[in-house]
C-alpha cells in the first residue's frame, strides 16, 4: 500500500513537470470515467500488447494523480481478448454495451482492429489505435496514433537509397504474410519503380507468423545480393519471427555494411530478446526511439520507470503513441467538457501534444497524427542511434498515392 | 480402447420426460432472449444487445459441440480438426457476405472485395464465382466441409487408422489449412480474413433486428441438429455406431461395413460443423484463419468432455458453460482466467469422466 | 613481434612521404562532422599510414571516441591531435553510421594487413576484399609477399584480385578476373557482375568467370540446402525425442510437451542470469543449463505423471485433453512469472559465426552445434534404454506390464521415471531452441504438431524412426522451400505425411508396444 502511495506521489510529481495543467485531486462530482483497455494479455500477441496495457494503466494512474479529467476519476476496465480476433469483437461489444466505457485504448494487429471496427461504428464508441499500420482506412470512431506508411516506410527506403544509407540499388522485401507487409510492400514497389528500380531488382518474400527457420531465406537474400548491385533488406517481419531472423543474419555473417536491413516492426522491445552485437548498424524506422534526447522523452521514461519498477523494461514507439493519444484524449475531453463521443471527436481535431519523440504532434481531420520520421541504427546495448530524422513532423497520408485505386479519393 | 460412456439407453419414463421438459424449457428460454432485448432500457427483465450477440455465438458453438459429440461420443471418432470444418463453413458464408458488400467497400469496386483491390487483383478468382448467390454459398458451407471430411475419412478409415492416430492426422489437417489460409496468395484475405460485412438476405447486419433473426436461425439449427442427432442415435444406425465405438473389430466381423458407417457419421458431423460456422460468421462479424488453429479444435472437444460426451445434451451444455465461463473470466480475471479454465479441463477429465451431465445423472440412478 | 613493428616503421619511413604525418592532423577534425565528412576523414586516415591512425580508428569503430567542438578525444581522455590531456567537460560520443563503418572497414583493413595476429590479417584481407579500391594493390602485394599462413594468403590473393578488378588498366583487371573466377563464393560473383556493368570490353571474360563460379556454386548450394535440411531436422528431432518416449513408448499423448520444451528454455535463461555474477562462468552457462533443464523439465514431468496422468492410463484421448489444460496453465504461469516479453539468452562466442568448408560451403556454427547436440541427446536416449537397468525395466513394462510386475518390477515407478525421462529430454531441447528461437511463453506451441508428425511418421516407439523421420522431413522441407515458399513447403510436407500415414499407418519403422494397440 505504501509502495503504491509513493508511486502515485511520484507520478503526480512527474505530472507537474509535464505541460498538463495541474488540477488538485478532488473527485468532487460525477461517476468515474471508464477507460477500456483492449489488449491481448495471453496468446501470441501478449508479447507485444501487455506493455501497452501497462502504459494505459500508467496513464490512468497519472491522470488520477492530477485530479482526473473534468474533476472525475478515471477507472480502467481491462479485458483479455486473448489474441483471438472474434473474441476482440465480443470484448469490444462488452466494453461498449455492458461496461459502458467512455473511451477505449487497444488493438495491435490490423485484423483485431478490423474485427472491432464494425462494433465501434455501430455503438458509436471511441477507439485509440496506437500501432503503425498499412493505412487505407479512416473510421470516424477510431483515432490512429501510430504511423501511416508515408510516415515510416518511404522515408526509410529513401534513406537506404541515399549516400548515407549505402546507395542501395537492389531491395529485398521480406515480410510476414499479412496485410500490413503486403500493402507496405505494394506501396514500396510502386515507389521504387518510380525511382528507376526495376522489378528484376526487387525480391519479395513472405513467411508465416512466428516463422523460425530463416536459413533458406537468408541464403537466398545473399544470393540475390550476389548479382553485382548494392543490396538492402526492407523487413516488415512481425513480432516473434524477428529474433530467429536476426540470429540467422548474424550467424550467416551478414553485416550492416554489406547488406543493411531496415525494419518497420522491430523496436526496443523486440531487441530486448536478442544479443545485438552482431546486428550493429542494421536499421529501424519509427517515429520514436527510446534514445531520443530531450525533456519530453526523459519525463516519459522516468514515468515508465516509476510505474513499472523494473530498470530493464524499455519504452518503444507504440507505447509512445499510446501516451500521446491518451494525453490528446484528456485535452479533448477537457475542451469538450464532456466524455460523449461526438463532442470529444470534434475536440480532438487540432489537438496538439509535445510528444516524447521531441516534436509537437497534431491530430488532423483524417484522424491521423502528424509525426516525425526517425531512422535508427542498432547499437550494442540494444538501443537505437538516430542517424536521420525529418526536420518537422509530417502529416499522414492514410490513403496512399501509390495505390491507383485511391486516385479518386485523393481528388 | 476407450472406456464405455453412458449410452442413452431407455430409462424410467418420468426421468426421460423430465429431461425432455428441461430441454424444451431451455430452448424456449433462449428463444425469449431477443424479445426481452426489445424491452425499454430501464426494465428489470431487459437483456442487453451484448447478451443476445454472445448467446448467439454460444449456440453456434453448441452445434459444433454436438457435431463433435456425434462422431466422438457415439462412434468413437475423435477428430481434432473439427474447427477446420467449422471455419470452412464460415469462409463459405464469409465469401457470400463479402460479395454482398459490392460497391459499398472502401474502394467502391463493384465486384472485387477490398482486400483484392489493394492486393492488386484484376479479376475475381474462379473459386469466388457463384458466391453472390445465397443458396450456393449455403450449399458450399455444407459441401466443402463434407467433401474434405469424406476425403480424409475415406483415406483414414480404409487404412484402419483409428484412435490417437486419426486425431493427430485431423490435427495436422487443420494446421495445414491454417497455414494455407494465412497465405494472402490463396485469395481469402490472409490473416485479416473477412470483415466489415454489410447485409445478408437483404437485411442490414449490425442491427438489433438482424441479430435477432440470426439468433433464431442459430437456435433453429441447434434444435434441428439436436433432433436429427437424437433420431440417428436412437435408431439402429446409432446402435451400430456405438458398437463400432466399443468394439470395432467385432462389428467388422459381424459383416458390417465399418468404414461406411464411420464415414457417414464423420461426414454428417463435418456438415453440421460447417453449418454452425456459416451462421457464426454473420453473428460475430469476422472470419479469419485463426479459426483453423489446432487449439480451437481441441477446445471444442473439451467442451464436449466437460459437458459429458456420449450424451447430446451434455455436448451443448459443455459448449455453453465453458464459453460462458470464458466470457466472464476474460473480463473478470484477465490475468488468471487461463488458470481457471486449464484447471477446469484437468479437473473434469480427472474427476468427472462423464462430464457435468454425469454429475446430475449419478444421484438420479 | 618486434620485427613486424620494425617493418611497420620501415614502411612508414620509406613508402610514405613526410607530408603523410600532416594528413593525419588535417583529417582529424573531419571526424567531428557529419557522416559524409567522417567517411572522408576515415579514408584519409586509412591512407595516411600514420601509426596513430590505427588505434584512433579502432576506438572510433568501437564507439569510444568523444568529441568536444572539433577536438577529438581518445578513450584515455587525451586530445587525439596533440596527445596531451584535454578538457572533457560536455564531450559527447562520436556516433557513426553504416557509411562511416564501411569506410572504417576498408581503412582498418589496410592498416591491419601487417598486423601480428593472423586472425586480424585474415579479417583485414576480407575487409579489403569488400572495399573495392585499387589503391590497396601495393599494400596487398607487399603483404602477400610476406605472408606465411596459407589461409590468410588465400584471402589476400582474393582481395588483391578484387582490388585489381577496379584498377584502371585492362591487363590488371584481367588478372583479377582470372583469380576471382577460380573462387567459389557469392561475393566474388557479385564483384565480377558489378565490374561487368562498367567494363563492356571485358564482358566475355567476366561471363566465362561467372559461369565457372556458377558451375561450382551448384554443388555448394546443394550442400548448403542439405545442411539446412539437416539443421531443421535436428530441431525437429530434439523437439520430438521426448515425445517419442512419452507417446511412442508409453502411449501418453502429452499436449503440454511443448511447454516442457519452453521450461527448458527458461531454465537456460535462469542459469545464465545466475552465472552473470561470475564472469568466467558465463560462457559456460549453456552447457550448465543442459543438466539443469533436464532436471527441471524431468521433475515437472514426474509430478505431472504421478499427480495426474497415472489416473488416466489406457485413456489416451482423455490424457490429451487434460494435458492441454496443463499446457495452458504452465504457459500462463511462465508468462506471469517472467513477463510476456522475450528473454535474451546469449550465444557463447564458440557458437557464433560461420565455418567455411572446402568448396566455399558455409555452415553456421550454432546450427552445427544443434545438430551435434541433437545426436548426442539421441545417443543418450538410446544408451539409457539399451544399457541401463532402468531401460531394461522400461522395455519390460512396455512389452508386458503384468509379467513385468510379477517379476518384481515396480511398474508405477518405471512409468514415472519414463515420463520424467521423456520430459527431461524436452527440457534439453529447450536449451538448444533458446539458441535459435524466441524464449517466450509461446515457444512450445510452435513445435507440438510438428513433433507429433515426426513421431508418427517415423514410427511410434522407434527412436531410430524418429531420427530418420525428423531428418527426412527437414531435408524435404528445405528442398521444396526454394520454389514453393516457406508456407507452401510446410503445407506440402504436412500433406505428404498425411498421405504417407494412410499408406503405412504405423510409420516408417513400426514397432510393437503398448501404443501399437492403442
Amino acid at each position: 500500500m505504501t509502495l503504491s502511495l509513493t508511486r502515485r506521489a511520484a507520478l503526480a510529481g512527474l505530472g507537474g513537470a509535464l505541460a498538463m495543467p495541474a488540477i488538485r485531486p478532488s473527485f468532487a462530482q460525477g461517476a468515474p470515467i471508464k477507460v477500456g483497455v483492449l489488449h491481448s494479455l495471453s496468446g501470441t500477441m501478449a508479447i507485444s500488447e501487455t506493455a501497452l496495457r501497462d502504459t494505459v494503466l500508467m496513464m490512468i494512474e497519472w491522470a488520477n494523480a492530477q485530479g482526473g479529467v473534468l474533476g472525475r476519476k478515471l477507472e480502467p476496465v481491462v479485458v483479455d481478448p486473448a489474441s483471438n480476433w472474434p473474441l476482440f469483437a465480443e470484448k469490444a461489444r462488452e466494453l461498449l454495451a455492458v461496461s459502458k466505457v467512455d473511451v477505449t485504448f487497444g488493438c495491435w494487429t490490423s485484423v483485431s482492429r478490423k474485427s472491432v471496427l464494425p462494433v465501434f461504428e455501430e455503438l458509436n464508441g471511441l477507439l485509440f489505435y496506437p500501432v503503425q499500420y498499412e493505412g487505407e482506412e479512416q473510421s470516424k470512431n477510431v483515432f490512429y496514433t501510430g504511423a501511416a506508411p508515408n510516415q515510416q516506410a518511404i522515408p526509410a527506403v529513401e534513406y537506404l537509397m541515399g549516400k548515407d544509407g549505402g546507395e542501395a540499388k537492389r531491395i529485398a522485401l521480406l515480410g510476414t504474410d499479412y496485410v500490413y507487409p503486403r500493402t507496405t510492400n505494394r506501396i514500396l514497389r510502386a515507389f521504387l519503380n518510380s525511382k528507376g528500380i526495376s522489378d528484376a531488382d526487387i525480391m519479395e518474400e513472405y513467411t508465416p507468423f512466428g516463422h523460425s527457420d530463416w536459413q533458406g531465406i537468408v541464403s537466398r537474400v545473399k544470393r540475390f545480393a550476389g548479382e553485382g548491385k548494392r543490396t538492402a533488406i526492407v523487413s516488415t517481419i512481425n513480432g516473434d519471427a524477428n529474433v530467429p531472423f536476426y540470429r540467422e543474419l548474424g550467424n550467416q555473417g551478414i553485416k550492416a555494411e554489406d547488406i543493411p536491413c531496415v525494419a518497420f516492426s522491430v523496436g526496443e522491445e523486440e531487441l530486448a530478446g536478442i544479443d545485438t552485437k552482431p546486428l550493429v548498424g542494421h536499421l529501424a524506422a519509427w517515429n520514436y526511439f527510446m534514445s531520443v534526447p530531450g525533456k519530453p522523452n526523459d519525463d516519459f521514461k522516468a514515468m515508465w520507470k516509476v510505474y513499472i519498477r523494473n530498470d530493464k523494461r524499455v519504452t518503444n514507439d507504440p507505447m509512445e503513441a499510446t501516451y500521446t493519444g491518451f494525453r490528446m484524449w484528456m485535452q479533448a475531453v477537457a475542451k469538450a467538457g464532456t466524455t460523449s463521443v461526438d463532442p470529444v471527436r470534434e475536440a480532438m481535431y487540432g489537438q496538439k501534444v509535445m510528444a516524447p519523440c521531441g516534436y509537437e504532434e497534431e491530430m488532423h481531420r483524417n484522424h491521423h497524427l502528424s509525426k516525425p520520421v526517425m531512422i535508427g541504427e542498432v547499437q550494442e546495448n540494444g538501443q537505437f542511434n538516430v542517424v536521420y530524422k525529418t526536420p518537422a513532423a509530417i502529416a499522414a497520408e492514410n490513403w496512399s498515392p501509390f495505390i491507383p485505386e485511391n486516385a479518386s479519393r485523393r481528388g | 480402447m476407450s472406456d464405455v460412456t453412458a449410452s442413452p439407453a431407455p430409462r424410467g419414463i418420468p426421468l426421460r420426460l423430465l429431461v425432455r421438459g428441461a430441454i424444451i424449457a431451455a430452448i424456449a428460454l433462449l428463444a425469449l432472449l431477443p424479445v426481452l432485448n426489445q424491452l425499454p432500457a430501464g426494465s428489470a427483465f431487459r437483456v442487453s444487445d451484448f447478451t443476445v450477440a454472445v448467446t448467439g455465438k454460444w449456440i453456434c458453438y453448441g452445434v459444433l459441440a454436438l457435431a463433435i459429440d456425434l462422431a466422438w461420443g457415439y462412434a468413437g471418432i475423435l477428430s481434432l480438426g473439427h474447427g477446420a470444418f467449422f471455419a470452412l463453413g464460415g469462409y463459405a458464408m464469409g465469401m457470400h457476405l463479402m460479395r454482398l458488400i459490392g460497391p459499398r467497400g472502401v474502394y467502391g469496386h463493384p465486384i472485387l472485395p477490398d482486400f483484392m483491390v489493394f492486393l492488386g487483383y484484376q479479376h475475381l478468382p474462379w473459386y469466388w464465382l457463384g458466391f453472390d448467390h445465397f443458396p450456393f454459398a449455403l450449399l458450399m458451407a455444407m459441401l466443402v466441409p463434407g467433401l474434405l471430411a469424406f476425403l480424409v475419412g475415406w483415406l483414414s478409415f480404409r487404412s484402419r487408422i483409428t484412435g490417437v492416430y486419426f486425431s493427430i492426422i485431423t490435427q495436422a489437417m487443420t494446421y495445414a489449412l491454417m497455414l494455407a489460409f494465412f497465405r494472402n496468395d490463396m485469395g481469402f484475405g490472409g490473416n485479416n480474413g473477412f470483415t466489415d460485412f454489410k447485409e445478408l438476405l437483404g437485411m442490414p447486419l449490425n442491427t438489433q433486428g438482424a441479430r435477432a433473426a440470426l439468433f433464431y436461425a442459430a437456435l433453429a439449427l441447434l434444435t434441428g441438429s439436436l433432433l436429427l442427432c437424437r433420431h440417428i442415435v436412437s435408431t439402429k444406425l446409432g446402435r451400430v455406431l456405438m458398437a463400432v465405438r466399443d468394439a470395432e473389430s467385432r462389428v467388422r466381423f459381424l459383416g458390417y461395413s465399418v468404414t461406411a458407417f464411420k464415414l457417414f457419421v464423420f461426414v454428417l458431423s463435418a456438415v453440421l460443423a460447417g453449418l454452425a460456422g456459416a451462421l457464426y460468421v454473420p453473428l460475430v462479424g469476422i472470419i479469419n484463419p485463426g479459426d483453423f488453429a489446432p487449439g480451437n479444435s481441441i477446445e471444442a472437444v473439451i467442451w464436449v468432455a466437460v459437458g459429458g460426451r456420449g450424451t447430446l445434451i451434455g455436448a451443448i451444455l459443455g459448449a455453453f458453460s465453458v464459453n460462458a465461463l470464458k466470457t466472464w473470466l476474460t473480463s473478470f480475471a484477465p490475468d488468471l482466467w487461463l488458470f481457471v479454465l486449464g484447471g477446469l479441463f484437468v479437473a473434469v477429465t480427472l474427476l468427472l469422466p462423464h462430464g457435468l451431465v454425469g454429475l446430475f445423472r449419478r444421484p438420479l440412478k | 613481434m618486434n620485427r613486424i613493428l620494425l617493418v611497420l616503421m620501415f614502411l612508414l619511413a620509406v613508402v610514405l612521404p613526410a607530408a603523410a604525418q600532416d594528413s593525419y592532423l588535417d583529417a582529424l577534425p573531419g571526424l567531428a562532422g557529419g557522416f559524409g565528412s567522417q567517411a572522408e576523414a576515415v579514408e584519409r586516415l586509412g591512407a595516411s599510414g600514420d601509426p596513430r591512425a590505427l588505434p584512433l580508428l579502432r576506438a572510433l569503430s568501437e564507439g569510444q571516441l568523444r568529441k568536444r567542438g572539433t577536438t577529438i578525444l581518445l578513450p584515455n581522455g587525451s586530445d587525439a591531435a596533440t596527445g596531451q590531456p584535454a578538457d572533457a567537460t560536455d564531450a559527447e560520443t562520436v556516433r557513426i553510421n553504416n557509411r562511416v563503418r564501411s569506410a572504417l572497414r576498408g581503412a582498418l583493413g589496410r592498416l591491419q594487413l601487417v598486423s601480428i595476429s593472423s586472425d586480424e590479417r585474415f579479417a583485414a584481407a576480407n575487409s579489403v576484399f569488400r572495399s573495392r579500391s585499387a589503391e590497396n594493390i601495393p599494400a596487398l602485394e607487399a603483404a602477400i609477399s610476406r605472408e606465411s599462413v596459407p589461409r590468410v594468403r588465400e584471402r589476400q590473393e582474393l582481395a588483391l584480385a578484387a582490388s585489381r578488378l577496379v584498377a584502371p588498366e585492362d591487363a590488371v583487371k584481367r588478372q583479377g578476373i582470372a583469380i576471382l573466377g577460380g573462387a567459389t563464393s557469392e561475393d566474388s560473383r557479385a564483384l565480377l557482375l558489378e565490374a561487368r556493368a562498367t567494363n563492356p570490353s571485358l564482358a566475355g571474360e567476366i561471363d566465362a568467370a561467372v559461369a565457372s563460379i556458377d558451375s561450382r556454386l551448384i554443388y555448394k548450394r546443394a550442400a548448403e540446402t542439405l545442411f539446412q535440411g539437416l539443421s531443421l531436422g535436428s530441431v525437429l528431432l530434439l523437439a520430438a525425442l521426448g515425445l517419442a518416449i512419452t507417446f511412442g513408448v508409453m502411449g501418453v499423448i502429452n499436449m503440454a510437451h511443448g511447454e516442457f520444451v519452453m521450461l527448458g528454455a527458461y531454465t537456460t535463461f535462469v542459469v545464465q542470469e545466475a552465472c552473470r555474477g561470475i564472469p568466467w562462468l558465463l560462457p559456460w552457462s549453456l552447457p550448465l543449463s543442459v543438466p539443469a533443464a533436464f532436471l527441471v523439465a524431468g521433475l515437472a514431468g514426474a509430478a505431472l505423471e504421478r499427480g495426474l496422468i497415472r489416473h488416466l492410463y489406457g485413456r489416451p484421448l482423455e490424457t490429451l485433453l487434460m494435458t492441454f489444460g496443463v499446457g495452458m496453465i504452465l504457459q500462463q504461469a511462465v508468462r506471469l512469472a517472467f513477463g510476456a516479453q522475450n528473454r535474451e539468452v546469449l550465444s557463447p562466442a564458440w557458437m557464433q559465426g560461420t565455418l567455411s568448408l572446402p568448396g566455399g560451403i558455409l555452415i553456421t556454427q550454432n546450427r552445427l552445434w544443434v545438430i551435434v547436440f541433437s545426436l548426442l541427446v539421441l545417443g543418450l536416449a538410446l544408451a539409457a534404454i539399451r544399457l541401463t537397468r532402468f531401460g531394461l525395466e522400461m522395455r519390460a513394462v512396455v512389452q508386458n506390464r503384468r509379467t513385468a510386475a510379477t517379476m518384481g518390477i515396480r511398474t508405477g515407478r518405471v512409468d514415472a521415471l519414463t515420463f520424467a525421462f521423456g520430459s527431461g529430454m524436452a527440457g534439453m531441447a529447450g536449451v538448444a531452441l533458446s539458441q535459435i528461437d524466441n524464449v517466450s511463453p509461446n515457444l512450445g506451441t510452435g513445435y507440438i504438431i510438428d513433433s507429433f508428425m515426426v513421431v508418427v511418421f517415423g514410427g511410434v516407439g522407434s527412436l531410430m524412426g524418429t531420427l530418420v523421420g525428423a531428418m527426412g522431413l527437414g531435408v524435404l522441407n528445405k528442398v521444396i522451400e526454394p520454389w514453393a515458399g516457406a508456407v507452401l513447403a510446410k503445407v506440402a510436407v504436412l500433406v505428404i505425411i498425411m498421405l504417407f500415414i494412410q499408406r503405412r499407418p504405423r510409420g516408417l519403422f513400426a514397432l510393437k508396444g503398448r501404443a501399437a494397440e492403442a
